[in-house]
């Protein structure tokens, strides 16, 4: 099981990859959609690659919830297998 | 129709002889080729009968960055390249939310394409059928309408007075830059960035090509292989490209003082409405669109000194136009043929040839058609062979033909 600050750097490396977005710029308290420019076709690739990466399930509602990138880590490591 | 008159003051491409309009032209006067074998494993796997094609010279993930590029099908990739280019062309600078150089609800955009993004279509149901619903990309429908090129277009450089994106086959360009003379003239918009582009190099439209028997199988010999109304001509090589004009209207290109290539003049759009894919037998598509064009450019045949002809390298096509041309203009015209250097770049060729067009008046110089060794006896022009020719134009035409039965035909003259 990934601790928080693993789950975090791996997200990072996702958005990186999908959105162009340094990684030493997605910290915990950013915003996807406000601070990071993230529109809803990337999230749905960056939920994708993390369902992959991670081992969880992302289902929409829950996605829509995923506000900040610190949403994104607290979700993953309470669902993560 | 207005008397408002329609200048080019930008031209950017993207094409298999260069990465650029620069690069391309000097190709076009060197007399090189853009036609190489498809290095790819399928080309032997599928034992296709056509292994050739007019790739970029300068690939997209050369110039777009990366995350761009990954939004983007290959055809809006080389159409925003290329638009791009001419943007900055004319002296333009990337707009911002604080600062645009032309007046956004006064921009349009016309660019045009054959078939839009089929390669991403295809690629993305093998990811449906090989990996299942969570792997097909949620920009699958942008990547491959055919709208998608215009419409980034329109975004990046913030034009909001109409995007469209005329869809003609290998007239698309042209029909684009038709398009946009249409929407100055009709004072929708005061700048319009107009063209074409295509990129759908792909085993499933060599095959359909192939089985259409269009394309040329001279596998051995890639250079030789386009030869525009040479006798031994045995059909067209498929390429991808872009080309993309910035047209403004003429008080406001002067007023500002921009550089002018040359005026479009006028253009005529005709339709065979005889059949799917060969061309009318008398040609009177091709030579109503070229008199048109005359027509609403207040020009006379003999005006016109120069036609950049569709010429695609196939047995019918190229004769057939050779006979229209020589009804419509007559035989004074001195005439060239791009394909032989460029291959045939589909929805981007009528408006890369279009840009070829527009630098022979600018420089008074028009390229050499490649590889006419020996004129056929039935083409009776004077088709430009070996040098490119020193000519000073007054008026000269761009045609291009589609699939469909389309005839757009393009009349530039010298900036006034």
């Amino acid at each position: 099981m990934a601790d928080n600050a693993e789950i975090l750097a791996g997200l990072a490396e996702i958005v990186e990859e999908v959105a162009g977005v340094a990684q030493d710029d997605v910290t915990a308290e950013k915003s996807f959609v406000d601070d990071l420019d993230i529109d809803s076709l990337s999230m749905v690739e960056i939920a994708v690659q993390a369902e992959d990466k991670f081992g969880v399930k992302i289902p929409d509602d829950e996605l829509a919830n995923l506000k900040t990138v610190g949403d994104a880590v607290n979700y993953v490591s309470a669902n993560a297998k | 129709m207005s008397n408002i008159d329609v200048v080019i003051t930008g031209m950017g491409a993207t094409t298999p002889l260069g990465g650029d309009v620069a690069s391309t032209w000097d190709g076009l006067l060197a007399g090189a080729s853009g036609i190489r074998r498809i290095e790819a494993d399928w080309v032997d796997e599928l034992e296709l009968p056509v292994k050739i094609g007019a790739m970029l010279a300068v690939d997209p993930s050369e110039v777009l960055p990366r995350v761009q590029a990954r939004r983007l099908d290959r055809c809006e990739q080389v159409a925003l390249i290329a638009a791009r280019q001419a943007w900055a062309d004319a002296g333009f600078e990337q707009p911002t939310d604080e600062h645009q150089d032309v007046e956004p609800e006064r921009l349009g955009v016309t660019i045009g394409t054959g078939v839009g993004g089929p390669v991403t279509l295809i690629s993305q149901n093998d990811l449906l059928h090989k990996q299942g619903l969570r792997k097909v990309s949620p920009l699958t429908v942008p990547m491959l309408m055919p709208n998608g090129p215009a419409a980034h277009v329109g975004i990046d450089l913030k034009a909001r007075a109409g995007v469209h994106s005329p869809a003609s086959a290998c007239a698309s360009g042209a029909e684009g830059i038709a398009a946009g003379y249409e929407m100055i003239r009709s004072g929708r918009a005061d700048v319009v960035i107009a063209g074409g582009a295509e990129s759908c190099i792909h085993p499933i439209t060599l095959a359909g090509f192939a089985q259409a028997r269009t394309v040329s199988t001279r596998n051995d010999d890639p250079t030789k292989a386009s030869r525009p109304f040479d006798v031994n001509r045995d059909g067209f090589v498929l390429g991808e490209g872009s080309g993309v004009v910035i047209l403004e209207r003429a008080d406001r290109a002067k007023a500002r003082n921009a550089r002018i290539y040359a005026q479009l003049s006028g253009y005529g759009i005709t339709s065979d409405a005889y059949h799917i894919t060969g061309n009318h037998p008398e040609g009177v598509g091709q030579i109503a669109a070229m008199r048109q064009a005359m027509t609403m450019a207040g020009v006379s045949p003999t005006d016109v000194g120069h036609v950049n002809a569709h010429a695609t390298s196939t047995v019918v096509g190229d004769v057939g136009e050779a006979a229209a041309i020589r009804n419509a203009v007559g035989e004074h015209v001195v005439v060239t043929a791009p394909k032989g250097a460029l291959g045939h770049l589909v929805g981007g060729a009528g408006a890369v040839e279009g840009i070829a067009t527009i630098l022979a008046i600018y420089h008074g110089l028009i390229p050499a058609t490649l590889n006419l060794e020996d004129l056929d006896p039935k083409v009776q022009l004077d088709v430009v062979s070996g040098e490119a020719r020193k000519v000073e134009l007054g008026a000269a035409i761009s045609n291009s033909f589609g699939f469909g039965g389309h005839n757009t035909a393009l009349l530039f003259t010298p900036a006034a």
